[in-house]
């Protein structure tokens, strides 16, 4: 009895082997189990990396090992007229908002936030497409504004929102979208030295197409994270409330929320 | 009720071998499934950026750090696929670069929907997968490694020997492997040379390799062991070196499922499952 069942066994294996050569297998990606398993990945990478590398510095390279272009991706010029607007004076009036969980809520202008102790680094980007760049950026420590709006005790997350209506779709109300672009962190990568608001690139004032006027570097992680054309940070206890849940524009389009792979 | 092929008494005249360990018999099936799927979403993966480069970084315009690119292009009779190699470009229509896919339509995309998982571009999902079964690849790959270790099993079976290594006995080994003439008797009781630098090749320096050059693109992993990038010479570099360990892994599996059906798929396959070898007893010596 035994032999058969391992008959059967070695069949249905076979059948199975069969199935997935011919790419019959693309339904595996649709079972909500299966997913929930493929998807546990994601936390022990991200227990994994903390572990051996909680405290880690991305490596900073040369003025010399600048890429000659680097790549500018997803957005290159938002639409809103309210964002050409800005553009076109210049980002005088732009605003940074942070609010949330802190004991300060702040508004601070482009020239509060340049007049802020900066940290230069040059460091790789690195594109969830394979592709990677180096760039020089320039800005305050994200650590440095969190510090000075104050934290209150069930802060968690850090959320980045974006004047990007990325996905294009006719804004149905400010950061409930799911088509405007936003991230967000933990307050390990929050408070990470790299973690910057860069408010230049390349020694030069950042250009709309890489996020002008702000943009977040999350040095440790893949390029998505790296939120342009920054308009308020929220400091969240929970992502629920911001687009479908996950936590950033492309997490909510199945990409992991620990992009530190 | 003894009826079924796998189970049957062997034929007078053969011996049964020990031949593989459960832990090792584990391993290699958990390993081929993880392969199947590595590989294919792997190339779902690449084909989000199918360009290959060397060095610290690399995108669409470092055309001088560029050694490999799949793609489409167009020209009078319509567009045609091409696989670029430095300065060298073969046309792949229909396979490389542009392919058919799902709807019957020509689509310009890398590797063709039938190599990758899930069989259309998705780099979300093929990511998710990706990571899920590298994370089975590591755990098994420990598993083996410290079984093997502990047993004696890559000492004793894995490790060539020096005098096997001597260039008289390899070249004898591929002599016999052109002729088709398999080990038999007390010969077939182990690997022989050839086996041996196949099977240590893999489990010992590709799936390592692969392994560390993966761990390379990672920017949580490179600010966590920063020697990861100064040992591949840059994260273009590593995704290069992955790519290359994939290629030559693939290679392995296709002569390793060619050796097999060669040899005796059903012995062959059959030992992998139940652990047990037949060897034909009239030519032990």
């Amino acid at each position: 009895m035994s032999l058969i069942s391992r008959r059967r066994l070695f069949s249905a294996g076979g059948a199975a082997a069969g199935g997935l050569l011919l790419s019959g297998c693309d339904g595996l990606v649709r079972d909500e189990k299966l997913k929930r398993i493929i998807g546990s990945a994601e936390a022990a990478t991200q227990r994994w990396q903390r572990l051996v590398g909680r405290d880690g510095l991305a490596q900073e390279f040369a003025l010399s090992d600048l890429s000659p272009v680097f790549k500018a991706n997803g957005t290159q010029n938002p639409r809103e007229a309210e964002y050409q607007a800005h553009a076109a004076r210049g980002f005088a009036d732009w605003r940074l908002a942070i609010t949330g969980l802190v004991t300060t809520p702040m508004s601070l202008s482009l020239a509060d936030i340049r007049r802020l102790p900066a940290r230069t680094q040059i460091t790789r980007h690195d594109c969830v497409e394979g592709w990677s760049a180096i760039g020089q950026w320039t800005g305050p420590q994200l650590g440095l504004l969190l510090k000075a709006a104050g934290l209150k005790p069930d802060a968690r997350y850090v959320v980045f929102r974006c004047a990007d209506n990325y996905g294009g779709e006719v804004d149905k109300g400010g950061s409930q979208s799911t088509s405007i672009y936003y991230e967000s962190v933990d307050l390990v990568d929050a408070f990470h030295p790299q973690t910057i608001v860069a408010h230049s690139m390349n020694g030069a004032p950042l250009g709309v197409p890489h996020g002008a006027p702000l943009r977040m570097r999350i040095e440790r992680q893949l390029g998505y994270k790296h939120a342009k054309y920054l308009v308020g940070i929220d400091v969240v206890a929970s992502l629920a409330g911001y687009g479908r849940g996950k936590g950033g524009y492309w997490e909510d389009r199945g990409y992991e929320w620990y992009a530190g792979i | 009720m003894a009826t079924v092929p796998i189970e049957q008494a062997p034929p007078a005249g053969t011996l049964v071998v020990k031949r593989h360990s459960a832990v090792v018999r584990l391993a290699h099936w958990l390993n081929a499934l993880a392969m199947v799927f590595l590989i294919g979403t792997g190339l779902n993966i690449f084909n989000a950026h199918p360009m290959l480069y060397w060095g610290e970084y690399g995108a669409t315009a470092d055309a001088d750090r560029r050694w490999l690119s799949i793609a489409a292009a167009g020209r009078k009779g319509g567009p045609y696929g091409y696989v670029e190699i430095g300065s060298l470009r073969v046309e792949t229509t229909g396979v490389l670069g542009l392919s058919t896919g799902a709807n019957g339509q020509l689509q310009a995309l890398g590797f063709p929907g039938w190599a990758t998982f899930p069989s259309y571009r998705d780099l979300g999902t093929a990511r998710n997968w990706h990571f899920f079964w590298a994370w089975v690849l590591i755990l098994n790959g420990l598993l083996y490694l410290g079984h093997g270790l502990v047993s004696g099993h890559i000492r004793r079976d894995i490790l060539p020997r020096l005098k096997e290594l001597a260039p008289a006995n390899v070249l004898h080994d591929i002599a016999r492997h052109a002729r088709l003439d398999f080990p038999k008797g007390e010969e077939a009781r182990r690997y022989h040379v050839l086996q041996k630098l196949a099977y240590g090749g893999m489990v010992l320096v590709l799936v390592p390799l692969v392994i560390f050059t993966g761990l390379g693109m990672s920017p949580g992993m490179n600010a966590a062991w920063p020697w990861l990038l100064e040992l591949f010479g840059g994260r273009a570099s590593a995704r290069s070196l992955h790519f290359v360990a994939m290629a030559l892994i693939v290679g392995f599996i296709v002569v390793h499922l060619l050796m097999v059906l060669l040899a005796g798929p059903i012995n062959g396959i059959r030992a992998m499952v139940t652990g047990k070898l037949r060897i034909a007893r009239e030519s032990l010596t």
